[in-house]
């Protein structure tokens, strides 16, 4: 057996997306030891691909805005589950995370006196999101990337070394968590260039890996998007939250088959664009749920105008919130008024000047002309919902972002809570600075805190290894890729967008079998970088995370935000006031129900009486 | 509407390799990189690829096509013949790992040798103020995916290994001018273009951005300005006599 290699640290931050390197920075600034261990190489983090913004409420296009605007809107958004504590510190803090990114070089679209530029979105009252054209992401990680090179040039002058306080191992995936009782030791992976494992002792672990969309066949995520967070965070003791809620994003590509599901920006509406379905109807006015009816247009010309006139007008029903959109869709589609490939138009062309399309849009219209010879000045595109981000994840405290296990953290998508049941476009980008950050400061005061180190025992290592080398002893065994295709096409046709309980009955039985496949994978081949053989041990963390996903959206007998139940269409009141927990339970996963924790009352009194009667019990209302 | 298409893919290792052969299913609408996973779900599981997003926006699955840099996720199908035989290698300019997967490190490197945005000590955050017509030369070099195809195109070290530790290449020359056209970046970028990122190197032959997939004018907006800058500075006769008689350098 080759020696091991090993590596000591105070902080491990997993995942180099927005959550993990801003939890990264502030884990160095605090002074400790800080190591990133990424997927994919520096700078290459799904984050890349959002593309609309970050929401803040900075103010600078409609002075009206203020953190308590936007705390409405985000909680709104998720149809009052959201965890309150962290939409408050979100809506305070984005601000101060945005105007951080520029005192590291992020250069956002400007406003005429000078200031970041704020952009619509939907479910957002006021124009919110900071921007760089429709490419932010891209920005936020590579603004994030070079403060790391930069805080390394520090450490270099002062030490002669660029990674004495802080490392990135890129290409490595973690396949395991390490305890020494009770509290977290280190992590166990293995560098995906060279197949060699790796053991890292460290006191604490920021979970920052993203979500889940693999496990299901159309949508907008990477390879990477696997939920290894979810199940690492799983195996090791602690709980996820709201894993029945999942966004499927309205507008995906839906042709060539090649890039179905690939993420057609919500700007395009924000900017002006329209839905239309097969008869040119703007169909989107059908479908405006009882609850914001006060909120958006329900005729053409009041939409329009809006653009222009926010004060005195509605807004256009193609900004409501992904999942009434998603939704209204999938009806569409369903009922014969679809677009020639399954999906409905989405029209920016007839909406402004080309210039202007190309200046606003320049990556949609890039992505369009390359990848479906669309030219999106001139013709509408076909777009459709896709799978683009799950709201449920690790249990966490809102201000640490501590989970239930001493010393493991969890920042970002991976973590639960902050979106409730359904997500604002633009609050993704801010959920990762500001939770980044506040994992970052909490992993640093619990290792501050600490009177020992934890130590690692030789067995888990020794099991670590055997778990993750299975996939080469067992020869004639199942094709990993045979079984994430079926994976992906069970989860979609059957804990997709609308869900019945017969459907995830079945998408159980068929997890039980795939989870008995799984256990006889086997690779060719050996472990230098071998596609085969990370597909298989991510595979693992799929089956787990998608059962968590089943049972809890079994579970749910309503409908709310990214849960959708054909046999259970309405919103019950009830059912807000409780969260399904998923802890591991034998080789499954076993779902409880616990209370939601009641809303501090100052945040009650921002709303109307008239809209909380919308959401909450007449009990909680008394 | 599907073909079976014939193809030779670049494998094997530091230790050495060569191009196989494979016939494989061809649909419309696809790209190289379908083609590339559907060998590794079908033929050949321990193909090495690198990629991420497949929609040309991490620049992760960079190689060469029938010879031409590209993104693997960006070239379609559609762009050749049926009965074309399609070769698709590694990027020539960085060290084999495995098949198409290449060690793009040198990379890593260069770009920390670029010392980082230094914003005037005394402005606070939220208190930045620029206008859109002054961040939008920088913004365009922000577009930049790091997909790494103008490093490895570019002559200057494409087939000269002993360039590489005197030049940056490319994207990092630009990310220097980036910095020095940002408006409120308070460094000096001139003289470290030519000293210490070997912009001299450079002689505009523009190869970096024919093989952009950002459409970023790297030679014309990026590079000749540097250029310009540092003529004007180290080569302008006046300048040089100021210099000289009062010897500021």
């Amino acid at each position: 057996m080759p020696e091991l290699e090993r590596h000591s640290f105070d902080v491990l931050v997993i995942g180099a997306g927005g959550a993990g390197l801003r939890a990264a920075i502030e884990a160095r600034e605090h002074g400790l030891r800080t190591a990133v261990l990424c997927k994919s190489l520096f700078g290459k983090a799904h984050t890349v691909m959002a593309e609309g913004g970050i929401a803040a409420a900075m103010g600078n296009v409609n002075s009206s805005d203020s953190w308590q605007v936007h705390f409405r809107d985000t909680m709104r958004g998720g149809k009052f589950l959201n965890n309150w504590r962290m939409a408050e510190l979100h809506a305070q803090e984005a601000p101060q995370r945005v105007w951080e990114l520029e005192t590291y070089g992020a250069l956002f679209d400007r406003t005429k006196d000078g200031r970041i530029s704020q952009r619509n979105f939907g479910g957002h009252e006021y124009p919110r999101l900071a921007h760089v054209g429709d490419r932010t992401g891209l920005e936020l990680i590579r603004t994030l990337q070079q403060k790391i090179v930069s805080l390394q040039q520090e450490d270099f002058k002062e030490t002669g070394d660029y990674e004495h306080r802080l490392r990135v191992f890129q290409e490595f995936t973690v396949t395991d968590l390490v305890k020494d009782g009770d509290r977290i030791a280190g992590a166990f992976g293995y560098w995906r260039e060279s197949g060699r494992f790796v053991l890292f002792e460290a006191p604490a672990v920021i979970l920052a890996t993203g979500g889940i969309g693999k496990s299901f066949k159309v949508t907008s995520n990477s390879w990477e998007y696997t939920g290894d967070g979810h199940a690492l965070a799983l195996r090791a003791g602690a709980s996820l939250i709201n894993m029945e809620f999942i966004q499927f994003h309205p507008t995906g590509m839906v042709w060539p088959p090649s890039v179905k599901g690939i993420l057609v920006t919500e700007s395009v509406r924000g900017d002006g664009g329209v839905l239309r379905n097969s008869d040119g109807k703007r169909f989107m006015f059908d479908y405006i749920p009882e609850v914001f009816k006060d909120k958006y247009a329900d005729n053409e010309e009041e939409a329009d105008r809006w653009y222009t006139d926010q004060a005195g007008n509605r807004r256009p029903p193609e900004l409501l919130p992904r999942d009434e959109v998603a939704r209204a869709i999938n009806s569409e589609v369903k009922e014969g008024r679809g677009s020639p490939h399954g999906g409905v138009f989405l029209d920016v062309s007839t909406r402004l000047p080309a210039e202007e399309i190309r200046r606003r849009l320049p990556s949609m219209h890039h992505q369009f002309k390359e990848l479906a010879d669309v030219d999106i000045t001139a013709q509408p595109m076909e777009v459709g919902p896709t799978c683009h981000y799950v709201m449920g994840g690790v249990e966490v405290d809102p201000d640490t972002g501590s989970s239930s296990v001493p010393g493991l953290y969890a920042a970002g998508e991976v973590s639960g809570g902050m979106h409730g049941s359904n997500r604002l476009g633009g609050n993704s980008l801010s959920d990762l600075l500001v939770f980044g950050r506040r994992a970052g400061a909490g992993a640093a005061e619990y290792v501050r805190g600490l009177s020992d180190r934890p130590a690692i025992a030789e067995e888990a290592v020794t099991e670590a290894r055997a778990t993750a080398l299975k996939p080469f002893q067992q020869e004639g065994g199942e094709n990993p890729y045979t079984l994430h295709m079926e994976l992906q096409q069970s989860m979609n046709d059957l804990v997709g967008i609308i869900r019945r309980a017969e459907e995830m009955d079945e998408a159980l039985q068929r997890l039980e079998k795939l989870k008995e496949r799984a256990r006889s994978l086997s690779v060719e081949g050996h472990q230098q970088f071998n596609p085969g053989w990370h597909l298989a041990l991510d595979l693992r963390n799929m089956l787990l995370v998608s059962e968590c996903v089943a049972r809890a959206a079994l579970l749910r007998t309503e409908s709310r935000g990214g849960h959708t139940r054909d046999d259970h269409p309405s919103m019950d009141a009830e059912w807000r006031r409780k969260l399904l927990v998923c802890a591991v339970s034998g080789d499954g996963v076993e779902v409880v129900e616990k209370p939601q924790i009641p809303i501090r009352s100052d945040l009650l009194d921002l709303f109307d009486r008239s809209e909380l009667e919308k959401y909450l019990t007449a009990e909680e209302l008394a | 509407m599907s073909y079976q298409g014939k193809f030779r893919v670049w494998r094997g290792d530091d230790s050495g390799g060569g191009l196989e052969d494979f016939t494989v299913e061809v649909n419309e609408g696809e790209v190289v990189l379908d083609i590339i996973h559907r060998l590794q779900a079908t033929q050949a599981p321990d193909l090495a690829v690198r990629w991420n997003c497949k929609a040309g926006k991490c620049g992760s699955c960079s190689a060469e096509v029938n010879g031409r840099p590209r993104l693997l996720c960006m070239t379609r199908m559609s762009i050749f013949e049926e009965a074309e035989t399609i070769t698709v290698t590694p990027m020539r300019t960085f060290p084999i790992i495995r098949d198409l997967v290449t060690d793009v490190s040198f990379n890593y490197t260069k770009a920390r040798e670029v010392p980082s945005f230094q914003p005037p000590k005394d402005l606070a955050p939220g208190e930045y103020r620029m206008q859109q017509v002054d961040v939008e030369r920088s913004q365009e070099f922000r577009k930049c995916i790091e997909c790494f195809l103008c490093q490895n195109t570019c002559h200057v070290v494409r087939d000269h290994e002993e360039n590489k530790e005197a030049f940056s290449g490319p994207r990092f020359l630009m990310r220097v001018a980036e910095l020095e056209m940002h408006p409120l970046d308070t460094a000096d970028r001139v003289d470290q273009a030519q000293d210490d990122h070997g912009l001299g190197y450079c002689n505009i032959t523009k190869c970096c951005s024919e093989v952009c997939p950002e459409h970023i004018h790297i030679t014309d907006n990026a590079l000749i300005p540097m250029k310009e800058r540092v003529a004007d500075r180290k080569y302008d006769p006046i300048v040089w006599l100021g210099n000289k008689l009062f010897r500021r350098s």
